[in-house]
């Protein structure tokens, strides 16, 4: 059903951020529909293969315009993990510490 | 600051970690909506293992076995599906509107979410990929005729096929029509016969023959 493990969690988190209030299903199904639509128009051939990725987009658009967070922040998280990850020994389980944060 | 060497994005060697560009923007997300308390990575967990263990389409497979050996499920069913639902104890995200279309020798419902992917979580789990596909989403509804000759399956001239368009507010289950030589079948053996497509319309209840 999921074929990767974030697959599974961009689809909890929103279930939990409805559960919450945060956006009616109505919403959430405008918004997925409208990035799909865009997708679409920028190339992809939408066979549902990459539908977590739109999905993915849809939530990160959505807490945005709902003053969440911005992408900015988004953006800051992103590269602090992917220095987590480096300096993780494969295999480890990969932690987020502040120190991931001071690099630029 | 860790004295880390800022050249590392060029090393080549494996001896580190490395997440995909959209796990990396997954775990932000996840990070900083568990900082400002909006989710619990617990509470995620648990409704991950639900969905992968629990929700799936063999609860409405026990939805049309039902509606097949109780008429007067089935008039329940027909009348208001989400109440006859919740009487299996399948309820839920997605599943709070949900119309229950009867198939019969002169009409086949097909389903279908134009825009998206709508599906009735509680009775059919998460959607196939090929349900969320462009492909299946425009064709379903121009040629539904020639979408079902694609999953194998012909109908005859005259039986009409209705195509529904699934909203973020009502989702659809097919009820498939019993198959032949099923008499006196208990609920249980029936339930084997149902298949997932023959509940979104794209497929026929498998035959006696094809169970042992």
């Amino acid at each position: 059903m999921f074929r990767e493990p974030w697959e599974a969690q961009a689809f909890a988190m929103a279930l939990a951020l409805h559960a919450r209030g945060l956006f009616t299903w109505n919403e959430w199904a405008a918004a997925l529909a409208d990035e799909i639509k865009r997708a679409q128009a920028a190339g992809d051939a939408d066979t549902g293969e990459t539908y977590y990725r739109h999905w993915l987009a849809t939530l990160e658009r959505l807490i945005a315009a709902k003053g969440v967070t911005t992408s900015e922040t988004l953006n800051r998280y992103r590269d602090a993990w992917d220095h987590a990850a480096d300096r993780t020994p494969h295999g480890s389980p990969i932690e987020l510490k502040a120190e991931d944060f001071a690099v630029p | 600051m860790t004295g880390h060497d800022h050249d590392h994005h060029h090393h080549h060697d494996h001896d580190h970690s490395e997440l995909s560009e959209t796990e990396l923007r997954v775990r932000a997300l996840e990070t900083i909506l568990t900082e400002k308390g909006y989710v619990d990575p617990l509470a995620l967990g648990l409704l991950i293992e639900t969905y992968e263990t629990k929700v799936g389409p063999r609860n409405g497979a026990r939805v049309v076995a039902r509606a097949w050996t109780d008429p007067a499920y089935r008039a329940r069913l027909l009348k208001d599906a989400t109440p006859a639902i919740a009487e299996l104890g399948y309820a839920g995200r997605q599943g709070e509107h949900i119309v229950a279309l009867e198939n019969t020798p002169a009409l086949h419902n097909m389903v279908v979410c134009t825009l998206c992917s709508c599906y009735p979580w509680p009775v059919l789990g998460l959607p196939p990929v090929w349900y969320k596909s462009a492909p299946y989403r425009s064709k379903a509804v121009k040629d539904p005729r020639g979408v079902l000759k694609d999953f194998g399956f012909e109908l005859p001239a005259e039986t009409n096929i209705r195509v529904w368009d699934s909203t973020a507010e009502i989702r659809y289950l097919v009820l498939p029509m019993r198959p032949a030589g099923t008499d006196g079948w208990s609920e249980q053996r029936l339930e084997a016969l149902v298949t997932r497509d023959s509940m979104i319309g794209t497929g026929l209840p498998k035959q006696p023959h094809e169970v042992a």
